[in-house]
């Protein structure tokens, strides 16, 4: 995902001048041949992110495109008043890059675990945040995000749905498989779990609409209020805290067109820091984020 | 007097107006840098007030928004917008906020309050012009108890590592900060020293001394960002203010508004609010 994010950016850069990339002093070898094509539009602001974010801020006002790239939190809480302040409020073309969505370095311990960034990314008044599922989505997307222009989140992940390239339009969710029981919205690389979960219950004859919502802001309240309409039972998967992110994002969408659902249900992480390691895949299976874990919740429900 | 003495002395009846109609703090802030914003408004900003959004104008930046009251003067008087729009300053429903704000004001770069964003933001619009083979200069007002901000720092990292030679700052260094001595909270001396250290061209001067201004914004350094450490008196041009970190929050009212504006040398006697 983070390759092809690079990728378009290159192709990007190639076309317009304007793009800056604005480097918080990582992606080792990731960015090599970046650097060596478009020396003038790349600068390292070495480890200090609320500058990094003040460059890119500073470079938009005065009519770059600007990307700032880092890992996990460090390109969105570290300098979350930047983002608002400087970025946000004067509507700057600044993009926000982040490697490292939700459980990604997992064994890395808690300063790496990315787990609060959508909720807050998403209150920010003017961010569009989005979190692609599969590489060839963080491609398209970052094409789309640029097209659209800044402020805006792109929160990228090591996990993937594996799902092959197809249609997708920043703002819209897409389906990704049919069903009618429950409607499974999932963001993120975690859609993976959603299809696996989709998969085991329909050899039980529970029939799962899994949806992908790359798109957390601008939400696509007409997307969502339809799948929930026509299914009833709503589950909401992201790799993230439950409070403030997709889950609520879909609770409000709902709520606010008074959806009558048959129920309601967020996974995602509870109001814990997790205190162990390991890879994403252990991690989500241990705080209840697999597809085993997913495919049990609707059981429940549908049941 | 100058011409920009006389504009000093203009900002500094608008901010103490200013402050009386709205009740607003800062009054001290304000006049404090009242000389360093007349020298920059009045000669050395390329502008043109009938043109805010002039691609190759300059850039000024007052990080230290509180003061904000000066600024939108110094703007008013420029022709940005008609100086009778002061009177709205601090009221409700006006864009004329008590940190300065970019909203439906024009001239106005960039919106401040939080301390800390100001140089960066202004190091990031230097690099950028610097990058496109710019001509513009981008001028950055700090306080002194600003520089407790890491962000200050790492931008002076930033600028004195890309030698952004078109970028200055001016540290208004009236020695006072929100509720004390500047030297008793934290210590900024050696102050010029701190900056040389980063890679800046660095002069100290009268930050009240208009030719002294005038010169050090002249005396630009090759390869280097420009760091001109301003001694000032927060208060200055009314001597009950002075030095007195109590103006940093008190409303000039009543009798004090008609003391302060004699020693401005205008007369309010009767006027509302006096």
């Amino acid at each position: 995902m983070r390759d092809a994010f690079v990728r378009a950016l290159s192709e990007l850069a190639e076309q317009d001048e304007r793009i800056l990339l604005v480097n918080g002093d990582l992606g080792f070898g990731v960015l090599t041949d970046f650097i060596e094509r478009f020396p003038s539009q790349y600068v390292n602001a070495g480890i200090a992110e609320q500058n990094m974010t003040a460059i890119a801020c500073g470079s938009a006002l005065t009519g770059a495109r600007a990307f700032t790239y880092s890992i996990g939190n460090f390109p969105t809480l570290r300098c979350l008043e930047q983002l608002r302040n400087d970025v946000c409020y004067h509507h700057a073309d600044v993009t926000v890059v982040a490697v490292g969505g939700g459980f990604s370095y997992g064994q890395l311990g808690v300063s790496h675990f990315a787990t609060e960034d959508l909720a807050i990314m998403r209150s920010l008044p003017g961010m569009t945040v989005v979190a692609p599922s599969d590489p060839w989505q963080a491609y398209e997307l970052t094409m789309q995000l640029h097209a659209r222009g800044g402020p805006a989140y792109l929160r990228i992940d090591k996990g993937s749905a594996g799902l092959g390239a197809g249609p997708v339009e920043l703002g819209k969710v897409r389906m990704v498989r049919e069903g009618s029981d429950a409607v499974l919205f999932a963001t993120g690389g975690i859609l993976s779990e959603a299809l696996r979960a989709a998969d085991e219950l329909d050899a039980e004859g529970i029939s799962t609409r899994v949806v992908d919502v790359h798109t957390i802001k601008p939400l696509d309240g007409d997307g969502i209020v339809a799948a929930a309409s026509e299914c009833g039972h709503v589950i909401t998967l992201e790799e993230h805290v439950v409070t403030g992110g997709l889950g609520s994002a879909v609770a409000e969408a709902c709520a606010d067109a008074r959806v009558p659902l048959k129920s309601f249900r967020r996974i995602g992480l509870e109001d814990v820091f997790p205190e162990i390691v390991g890879d994403q895949a252990y991690l989500r299976a241990r705080f209840g984020l697999d597809a085993t874990s997913v495919a049990n919740s609707i059981r429940m429900v549908v049941n | 007097m100058t011409n920009s003495e006389e504009l000093a002395l203009r900002l500094r009846r608008h901010v103490v107006r200013m402050c009386n109609r709205g009740g607003s703090s800062h009054v001290g802030s304000g006049l404090s840098m009242a000389d360093i914003i007349a020298v920059l408004y009045g000669e050395v900003l390329l502008l043109d007030p009938t043109r805010p959004d002039w691609p190759a104008r300059d850039r000024f930046i007052l990080s230290k928004g509180h003061a904000g009251a000066c600024v939108y003067a110094a703007l008013a008087e420029r022709g940005f917008f008609d100086v009778s729009e002061l009177a709205a300053h601090y009221t409700n429903g006006s864009r004329l906020s008590g940190h300065v704000s970019h909203k439906g004001v024009p001239g106005v770069e960039l919106s401040t309050g939080s301390l800390g964003h100001g140089l960066g933001i202004g190091a990031g619009m230097a690099f950028n012009f610097k990058r496109m083979g710019g001509q513009q200069r981008v001028f950055v007002v700090l306080s002194d108890g600003e520089c407790d901000e890491g962000s200050v720092w790492e931008a002076a990292l930033f600028a004195g590592h890309h030698r952004l030679s078109n970028l200055c700052v001016v540290i208004d260094y009236n020695k006072l900060q929100s509720i004390g001595r500047v030297s008793d909270t934290i210590n900024l001396e050696p102050l010029g020293a701190k900056w040389r250290a980063f890679g800046w061209h660095t002069v100290r001067v009268d930050g009240h001394d208009h030719d002294a201004l005038r010169s050090a914004f002249e005396e630009r350094a090759e390869n280097r960002p420009t760091c001109i450490v301003a001694d000032t008196v927060k208060g200055r041009g009314v001597s009950f203010m002075e030095d007195q970190v109590l103006w940093h929050y008190r409303a000039p009212k009543g009798e004090e508004f008609v003391a302060a504006m004699l020693e401005l040398g205008v007369d309010v006697t009767g006027a509302p609010n006096a």
